[in-house]
C-alpha cells in the first residue's frame, strides 16, 4: 500500500466518536439486536464481532442512519442519532458495506467522481487520485469496475469510503472473500488510517484480523456479550495457567505443587504434563522451576498457556460446546 | 453550486453514464418509438391525396404521445430496483444525499433523454410526411394546434410516466416486473390520448387545458408522493 497520507490528522476531538446507549432494532417481531451500549473513542479501532445474524450489519446500518433504531439512543461523530441529523451524520462518516456496490459499467474514476460530488469534497480530482494511490489503483482508474477482480473491487470500495476523510469509518467485513495478499493490503491500509487518527468501526468474522488490528473488541450475539481489549478479555475468561512438562511423571505432584506459593490448583494433562492454575505467572514460573529442579525432576518446559481471541469468542458465543472456560 | 444542486447533478451524470452503457435499457427505449412511429408513418405514406381529407377530422399526431408516455417509464422503472439489484443503492444512501434529491436526479435522468427522443422522432416523422407523403396529406395532417399539443404534452406525460414508474420501482423486487407494471400504469393516459386522436373524446381547447392542468398537478405531486413512499429502511433490508 502507498504510504502517502490518506486523511488529514484529525487532531484532538472532544468526547467519544461513538456513544451507544441501550440501542435496539426490531423488524416486526424479530429482534435484530437489543440493549447494546458501548463507547468508541476517537482514533480507536473498534472490532465488532459476532456470528451470522448477530446484528452486526444492522448495528452499522443503524449508526449510519440507514435504519432507525427502535429503542435506545446514540451519538455518532458528535451528533445525536436522530432523523433530523441523518444527512449531517452521513457527512461526517463513511460506510464500506460488505458488498462493494460499484457501478460495474462505469470506470473506477467515474464511480469515485459520483461519490466525491455527493460528499461535496473540495478538489475532487486531487482527492480521487489520493484515494486511488492509497489503495494502489491509480494505474487502473480508467478501467470499468466490471472488469476488476473481487479483491480490486473491494479496494475501489475502500477508496470510495476514504474520499470524504471521514471522522468515523465503518468497515463491514472489509476482507470478506479476499485472498491473503489483498487481505494484507487492506490490513496495512487500516493500520495507516489508525496512524492518521481515523476512528474505525470494524465488523469482521476473522478473529485473527480483529486481534491484530483492534484496540478493543465487542462481541455481539443479538445482545452485547462482552467488550474490552483482547488481552483483558482473555484474562477475564480464562484462568492464568502454566503448563509444566517433565521427562518422566513426578513421584508426588500433589505435594510438589501444593507447597508452591501462588499455585491455586493443578491437574495432570498427559503422562508427564501438568497444568497449574496460578495467580501471577511471572512470580510462579521461576519458583516452580526451582522447586522442580530441587526435587530432581527433569524439566522439559514450563510455558504460559496462550488463549487466542478465537478461544474467547467461542467461550462467549457457545460456552457449552467449547468448555474452555475456567 | 449549492449542495442540493451538486447532489442532483452527481446522480444525474451517473445515471446518464449508466444508461448509455446499458444495452438492455437502450434496446427497450428504442422499441417504443419504433412502434409508435413506423406503423403510423407507413399508413400515412400509403395514403392517397384523395383520402387525406379524412385526416382533417382526426388528430393522428397525438397518437405519437405514446412515446413520451412509455419510453421514460422503461428507464424510471429500472432506476431504484435496478440499483438495489446491483447493490449500488446502499452505498449511495450512506452519503449525505436526501431522498428528494436522489429521486429528482433519477427523474431528470429519465425525463431529459426521453423528451429528446420523443421530439426527435416526432420531428423525423414530420419531415418524412412533408417530403414523402402524397400531396395534400402533410397539410391535412400537420396542424398548429396538434403541434402545440405535442410540444406541451410530451414533457407533461413523461413526468407522469416517470413518477408512476419510480413509485413502482421503489416497491418492486424485480426489474422486469417493475418495467411491466410501469407500462401498465401508463395505459390510462395513452388510452385518453388515443381516444382524443380518433375523436372519441372531442379535441378542444378546454379538453387540452383540463388535461394539461391535471398532468401538471400530478407531476408536481408525484415528487412528494414518491419521496414519501421511498422507504430507505425497506429498500435496504428488502422487507417489502
Amino acid at each position: 500500500m502507498n504510504s502517502e497520507p490518506l486523511a488529514p490528522n484529525l487532531g484532538e476531538k472532544v468526547g467519544p466518536a461513538l456513544s451507544v446507549m441501550g440501542l435496539g432494532k426490531r423488524f416486526g417481531d424479530r429482534v435484530a439486536y437489543h440493549d447494546v451500549s458501548f463507547e468508541v473513542e476517537y482514533g480507536e479501532i473498534f472490532g465488532f464481532l459476532g456470528p451470522n445474524g448477530a446484528g452486526k450489519t444492522t448495528t452499522v446500518r443503524t449508526l449510519g442512519t440507514l435504519l432507525a433504531p427502535t429503542s435506545g439512543s446514540a451519538t455518532v461523530a458528535g451528533l445525536p442519532l436522530t432523523p433530523g441529523n441523518g444527512a449531517a451524520i452521513r457527512r461526517r462518516i463513511s460506510i464500506m458495506p460488505e458488498s462493494p456496490g460499484l457501478y460495474l459499467r462505469l470506470s473506477v474514476r467515474e464511480n469515485l467522481q459520483c461519490f466525491a460530488d455527493l460528499y461535496g469534497v473540495t478538489a475532487p480530482a486531487v482527492r480521487i487520485d489520493r484515494a486511488l494511490r492509497a489503495v494502489n489503483l491509480i494505474d487502473r482508474s480508467r478501467e470499468a469496475c466490471g472488469q476488476l477482480s473481487k479483491g480490486l473491487r473491494q479496494r475501489v470500495a475502500l477508496a470510495r469510503a476514504l474520499l470524504s476523510d471521514p471522522e468515523v469509518l465503518f468497515l463491514d467485513e472489509p476482507t470478506s472473500g479476499l485472498d491473503p495478499v489483498a487481505t494484507r493490503d487492506v490490513h496495512e491500509l487500516i493500520t495507516e488510517l489508525r496512524k492518521r487518527g481515523v476512528t474505525i468501526f470494524l465488523t469482521t468474522h476473522r478473529l485473527d484480523e480483529a486481534e491484530r488490528l483492534c484496540d478493543r473488541i465487542a462481541i455481539l450475539n443479538t445482545t452485547l456479550r462482552t467488550i474490552g481489549r483482547p488481552n483483558q478479555l482473555r484474562e477475564q475468561l480464562f484462568a492464568k495457567t502454566l503448563i509444566v512438562k517433565t521427562l518422566v511423571a513426578l513421584a508426588d505432584p500433589d505435594r510438589m505443587f501444593a507447597d508452591l506459593a501462588g499455585v491455586d490448583g493443578w491437574c495432570q494433562n498427559g503422562p508427564a504434563t501438568y497444568v497449574l492454575a496460578v495467580s501471577d505467572v511471572r512470580a510462579v514460573a521461576p519458583a516452580a522451576t526451582r522447586a522442580l529442579v530441587a526435587a530432581g525432576a527433569d524439566v522439559l518446559s514450563i510455558n504460559q498457556s496462550q488463549h487466542s481471541l478465537a478461544d474467547v469468542y467461542l467461550e462467549i458465543i457457545d460456552p457449552n460446546q467449547t468448555g474452555r472456560g475456567r | 453550486m449549492n449542495t442540493r444542486r451538486r447532489h442532483v447533478r452527481a446522480i444525474f451524470i451517473n445515471e446518464v453514464r449508466e444508461l448509455r452503457r446499458n444495452r438492455s435499457l437502450i434496446v427497450g427505449m428504442a422499441i417504443f418509438p419504433a412502434v409508435f412511429c413506423i406503423q403510423p408513418l407507413v399508413q400515412v405514406l400509403l395514403l392517397s391525396s384523395s383520402a387525406s381529407t379524412g385526416l382533417r377530422s382526426e388528430h393522428v399526431l397525438l397518437y405519437m404521445l405514446g412515446i413520451p408516455a412509455l419510453v421514460p417509464s422503461f428507464i424510471a422503472a429500472y432506476s431504484v430496483v435496478g440499483e438495489r439489484q446491483q447493490g449500488t443503492l446502499e452505498p449511495v444512501l450512506t452519503t449525505p444525499i436526501l431522498r428528494e434529491e436522489l429521486l429528482l436526479a433519477k427523474a431528470l435522468a429519465a425525463l431529459i433523454p426521453s423528451v429528446a427522443i420523443a421530439y426527435i422522432v416526432f420531428g423525423l416523422f414530420l419531415i418524412c410526411v412533408e417530403f414523402f407523403a402524397s400531396p395534400g396529406v402533410a397539410t391535412a395532417l400537420i396542424r398548429l394546434p396538434d403541434l402545440l399539443a405535442q410540444l406541451a404534452f410530451t414533457p407533461l406525460l413523461a413526468g407522469f410516466s416517470i413518477w408512476a414508474a419510480i413509485l413502482i420501482s421503489t416497491r418492486s423486487n424485480d426489474v422486469r416486473v417493475a418495467q411491466q407494471l410501469a407500462v401498465l400504469a401508463n395505459l390510462p393516459p395513452i388510452a385518453v390520448t388515443t381516444l382524443i386522436a380518433f375523436n372519441v373524446i372531442p379535441a378542444s381547447l378546454t379538453t387540452a387545458l383540463v388535461a394539461a392542468a391535471t398532468l401538471l398537478v400530478l407531476d408536481a405531486a408525484g415528487w412528494r408522493i414518491v419521496a414519501a413512499a421511498f422507504d430507505r429502511e425497506k429498500l435496504i433490508t428488502g422487507t417489502h
